[in-house]
């Protein structure tokens, strides 16, 4: 008991007692305040807010706006609202809650998802109208109507509802909208959503939210003495949100989600003059509309625990070795430090004063190569002996010069970075030194290098452009009109990246010239790795990839028939097409899929196909030298 | 034995401030009926809360204040390591979260940072004499900062700021110079225009708008404050009634059982009401503060003190706010408003601050 001080002393007693006394006076002071202020406004006021009572007759009732409608580049409809009735309730109206849900299930029906659903808000949420039952059928709507006095609490509220038509086509693209959760709450402004229940939760529905939400408006009614109302006083129409047109052509997404099949991978094609993404495929998809309604947890956990990963956005958040695509941006880091010289491919390649092999894809090497042979038949060695002279730092810097590593910043939201390894990241990443054998693999896509399907289809705009970045885009123009007319003001003019100096692609036009002639022998030539996809009716510039999924020891082979699936190379191509004039960049990347040139460039070339379908032979044939003379040299 | 530990229990129960308690919380009873529109259930709910929240008082009441004093620090680490876990619940739920949950049990680890702070800071301030020390301040501040950063990383700016504020309180009591003071309301009035700037998003300064200018925007955010003006106005002397209030039973007022409960006790009580509950409400404050005046020990007293004066702060925030002279920042009226998780936390308060009262006497026995 003696650690328990009984008495302290008394200055500091006097001292706390003082600044009771204050808080004590403060307080006193504070509580003044507003009584005065009550007493103002009960007293002073009273005849005038009496009246205002009297008279308090009118209400308003919000009325939620029309959300904004996508459409694809052709106008064709992606994302609309239609009418739905649905089942709410106001708890505190409601007697016995079970019972009620009981009778009610006879008239309706009544998952138990929707009823745990129900119950779990009814336990957190304040609100005076939960939802139930969405999306009542005709035959529900009149059964409860009939019986509606036999519930009280319970009502149909007409809404308007996201739905998006094509379903698993667009779910990756346009994200989705789903009820207003608490934690949304916090960051909106209440007013600005009142009658509205839905929000953008992903993709472009929340990058556009703003846009597509549009102003609710309100309805003025006259109430009786008990609150019923008795007439509509006046209407202030909502402000329907903004209307989206995407360079999307949803053709084009579907041939590319067609062609990714059954595979887990993705496809995307931009339109290389202006940026616009005129596909954005990832597979598996998934139905965004089921998020719409409200997915019952069950299926939530099949879709999200699923090994594929249909939730995953693959072209925007897939992360993957490139391979040997980024074969041709080394080649112009090479040309440009001079570094570009003949050499031999014996298979194999080891760094001075070392044993460990680095070897080539084709074992037996492929003898004497140049740069435009090295990227034609995709030769490791080239790059390793080239890549050992010139370094890691030219070669990172002309890898981000053409964006990788940084997100492109496109407009849409969950972009990942990927990233461009060098030195300094190493250092700060793992705490090590880098070693000469990293420079090698980086040369060739392998090793830590990521990128995500979107950056590399737009370092190939980037390569289709000759250099001239332009940020892609999903959204070409935004409208106010509800007819979904576009005015031209509203047009989006095309982000043009700088070129060359601060950051922009590296490459003179020499330097691109080589690099496209190259590509374009990829398809076009005999010794090309990806010559089974060549056509006669426009010239491909491409470039195939093979990313390891696993790493094989030194002195291993890489059998395919051995390894699991899911160990399984992916396999990448990137292609932009016509070589001369492009009017599509793709990349494509199928996980697991073994060989670039054997599952990835097939693919693409659907996709091109397609693209260029109106391009006739004569058209074609114009295309400029490089491609005629690449179209001749494989008769 | 029996019998005596009735009495003892008994004793360790300030009779007055009990009788305030009570009385307030039959105010939030008749309230609550009235403005959920006559429901029972409702009514049942308030009633269980508020039983359980007296049960959680009572057996506050038993713990002496030097068990208290000696648990702080680890009261107060306990806090932090359950803020520490819902936020890192929170990222991996890919989402903001306040809420534990054990169980059956939900609770938010920021309301107990609202008991656990004020006991840390009195702990560490009374380890000394006071006045305190700058490096005590220093130290003081990091324990005040810590706690609150985590709960405004929820986020939950709102809680974060009553939780730093308890423990300003305290330092304060505690008799930190008075140029201090000067100088920390000077900061606070120079980062004033900051927070305006660059941490305020665009619906709060809307409310702070609102609350001086209702007017500016009647169908939008001001209908709320417009709404509880009018209730409050026409109740005048005497008020409409109970059950009888217009504005109150055809829901006029938004949140009427809860953050806006006051308006209905003006519209239906009128003048006469307001008083006779503001007098009910002071007296349990000022109680509260005698209790920490007349307390042995600075700990106790800084505690006592802090407690009061949090209970006083909520309750001219939510009045302020509902008459319009504050802006809407969503806090109950403290003990009154239907539900909230603040009910249990703030009979926690007034339990130690029994525990005060009753050990008092006990240790100058011993």
């Amino acid at each position: 008991m003696n650690n328990v001080r009984l008495l302290d002393d008394a200055a500091e007693s006097r001292l706390v007692r003082n600044r009771l006394l204050f808080a004590a006076v403060l307080a006193a002071l504070l509580a003044a305040l507003l009584v005065a202020r009550v007493v103002y406004l009960q007293v002073s006021q009273h005849e005038s807010y009496v009246a205002q009572s009297r008279e308090n007759r009118i209400r308003l009732i919000p009325v939620a706006p029309p959300r904004g409608l996508i459409y694809d580049r052709n106008g064709v409809l992606l994302a609309r609202n239609v009418s739905v009735f649905n089942l709410e309730v106001d708890p505190e109206q409601v007697q016995n809650m079970d019972d009620m849900l009981h009778r009610l299930s006879q008239l309706v029906e009544l998952g138990d998802a929707e009823v745990n659903n129900f119950t779990r808000t009814l336990g957190r949420a304040r609100a005076s109208s939960l939802l139930l039952r969405t999306r009542l059928s005709q035959e529900e709507l009149a059964r409860f109507s009939v019986n509606r006095h036999r519930f009280p609490g319970v009502e149909i509220r007409t809404r308007l509802q996201r739905l998006y038509p094509l379903g698993d086509l667009t779910a990756h693209v346009l994200g989705y909208v789903g009820r207003i959760s608490a934690d949304d709450l916090e960051q909106i402004d209440a007013a600005a959503y009142r009658g509205v229940d839905h929000i953008g939760k992903l993709g472009l529905e929340s990058w556009y939210e703003r846009d597509l939400l549009g102003r609710p408006g309100f309805e003025q009614v006259e109430t009786n003495a008990h609150g019923r109302i008795i007439r509509l006083l006046s209407r202030t129409p909502p402000t329907p949100g903004r209307n989206l047109r995407l360079g999307l052509d949803i053709e084009l997404q579907r041939v590319a989600l067609e062609a990714l099949g059954a595979e887990r991978g993705a496809v995307v094609a931009i339109e290389p003059a202006s940026g616009d993404v005129l596909a954005m495929a990832s597979s598996p998809a998934y139905d965004a509309n089921r998020f719409v309604r409200g997915i019952d947890s069950a299926s939530y956990q099949l879709l999200s625990g699923s090994p594929d990963k249909p939730l995953l956005n693959r072209a925007l958040r897939g992360r993957y070795s490139p391979g040997s695509t980024i074969k041709g941006v080394v080649g112009l880091a090479l040309l440009e430090a001079g570094a570009a010289v003949k050499t031999h491919c014996p298979g194999w390649f080891s760094l001075p004063g070392s044993s460990r092999r680095y070897r080539c894809w084709q074992r037996e090497g492929h003898g004497d190569v140049n740069l435009h042979s090295a990227i034609v038949q995709s030769c490791d060695v080239y790059f390793y002996r080239a890549a050992a002279a010139l370094g890691i730092e030219p070669i990172a810097r002309a890898l981000r010069s053409f964006g990788l590593g940084r997100a492109t910043g496109i407009d849409t939201d969950g972009e990942l970075s990927g990233l461009v390894p060098d030195p300094q990241w190493k250092r700060a990443a793992v705490n090590e030194s880098w070693f000469p054998g990293e420079t090698l693999i980086t040369a060739i896509g392998q090793g830590a290098t990521l990128v995500t399907p979107l950056q590399l289809a737009a370092l190939t705009a980037t390569l289709a452009n000759r250099g001239a970045a332009t940020q892609p885009r999903l959204v070409t123009a935004l409208d106010v009109n509800a007819d979904g007319e576009f005015t031209a003001d509203e047009e989006r003019r095309p982000l043009r990246l700088g070129k060359g100096g601060d950051g922009g692609p590296i490459g003179g036009a020499d330097d691109f010239r080589a690099v496209v002639k190259a590509m374009v022998d990829v398809v076009h030539s005999k010794s090309g790795t990806a010559r089974h996809i060549k056509t006669e009716r426009y010239a491909i510039a491409g470039k195939t990839g093979t990313a390891q999924v696993i790493s094989i020891a030194q002195d291993e082979e890489y059998d395919a028939e051995k390894l699991d699936k899911r160990f399984h190379d992916h396999a990448l191509f990137i292609a932009f097409a016509p070589a001369e004039e492009p009017a599509i960049a793709v990349a494509v990347i199928v996980e697991n899929g073994g060989s670039g040139s054997i599952t990835a460039a097939p693919i693409a070339r659907r996709v091109m196909d397609h693209h260029l379908r109106g391009l006739t032979v004569a058209e074609a044939g114009s295309t400029g030298d490089n491609g005629a003379s690449a179209v001749t040299a494989v008769q | 034995m029996n019998v005596s530990g009735v009495t003892a229990w008994a004793r360790s129960l300030d009779l007055p401030l009990l009788a305030g308690i009570l009385a307030l919380c039959g105010v939030s009873m008749a309230l609550v009926y009235s403005a959920s529109g006559q429901d029972p259930a409702l009514l049942a709910r308030q009633g269980t809360r508020i039983g359980v929240a007296l049960l959680v008082m009572l057996v506050m009441a038993r713990v002496p204040p030097r068990v208290l004093q000696r648990w702080s620090p680890w009261v107060y680490g306990a806090g932090l390591a359950l803020l520490a876990l819902v936020l890192l619940a929170g990222i991996a739920g890919k989402g903001a979260q306040r809420w534990l949950e054990l169980g059956q049990l939900r609770f938010q680890p920021a309301e107990v940072m609202k008991i656990a702070l004020p006991m840390m800071v009195a702990w560490m301030l009374s380890q000394r004499p006071l006045p305190p020390h700058a490096w005590q301040l220093l130290l003081t501040l990091l324990v005040v900062f810590v706690p609150a950063w985590l709960v405004i990383e929820q986020p939950d700016l709102g809680t974060a700021i009553l939780i730093a504020l308890s423990g300003v309180t305290v330092v304060f009591l505690a008799g930190i110079r008075w140029r201090w003071i000067l100088l920390l309301l000077a900061v606070v009035t120079a980062a004033a225009p900051m927070l305006w700037w660059f941490v305020l998003l665009d619906y709060q300064k809307q409310r702070i708008v609102t609350a001086f200018d209702p007017w500016a925007d009647p169908l939008g955010t001001g209908y709320h404050i417009i709404q509880s003006i009018i209730a409050i106005g026409s109740g005048g002397l005497l008020g409409k009634g109970w059950l009888n209030g217009s504005q109150s039973q055809l829901e006029f007022i938004p949140e009427r059982s809860t953050d806006f409960i006051f308006a209905v006790l003006a519209e239906e009580f009128g003048l006469l009401g307001v008083l006779g509950f503001f007098a009910l409400s002071f007296f349990v404050v000022l109680r509260g503060l005698w209790i920490a005046f007349i307390a042995r020990d600075t700990y106790s007293r800084l505690l006592a003190g802090c407690f009061s004066l949090t209970v006083f702060f909520y309750f001219f925030v939510n009045v302020g706010m509902v008459s319009g002279i504050l802006p809407v920042v969503g806090m109950p009226l403290p003990l009154v408003s239907f539900g909230g998780s603040s009910m249990v936390t703030l009979m926690l308060g007034f339990g130690i601050i029994m525990s005060i009262q009753a050990h008092r006497d006990l240790l100058r026995q011993k």
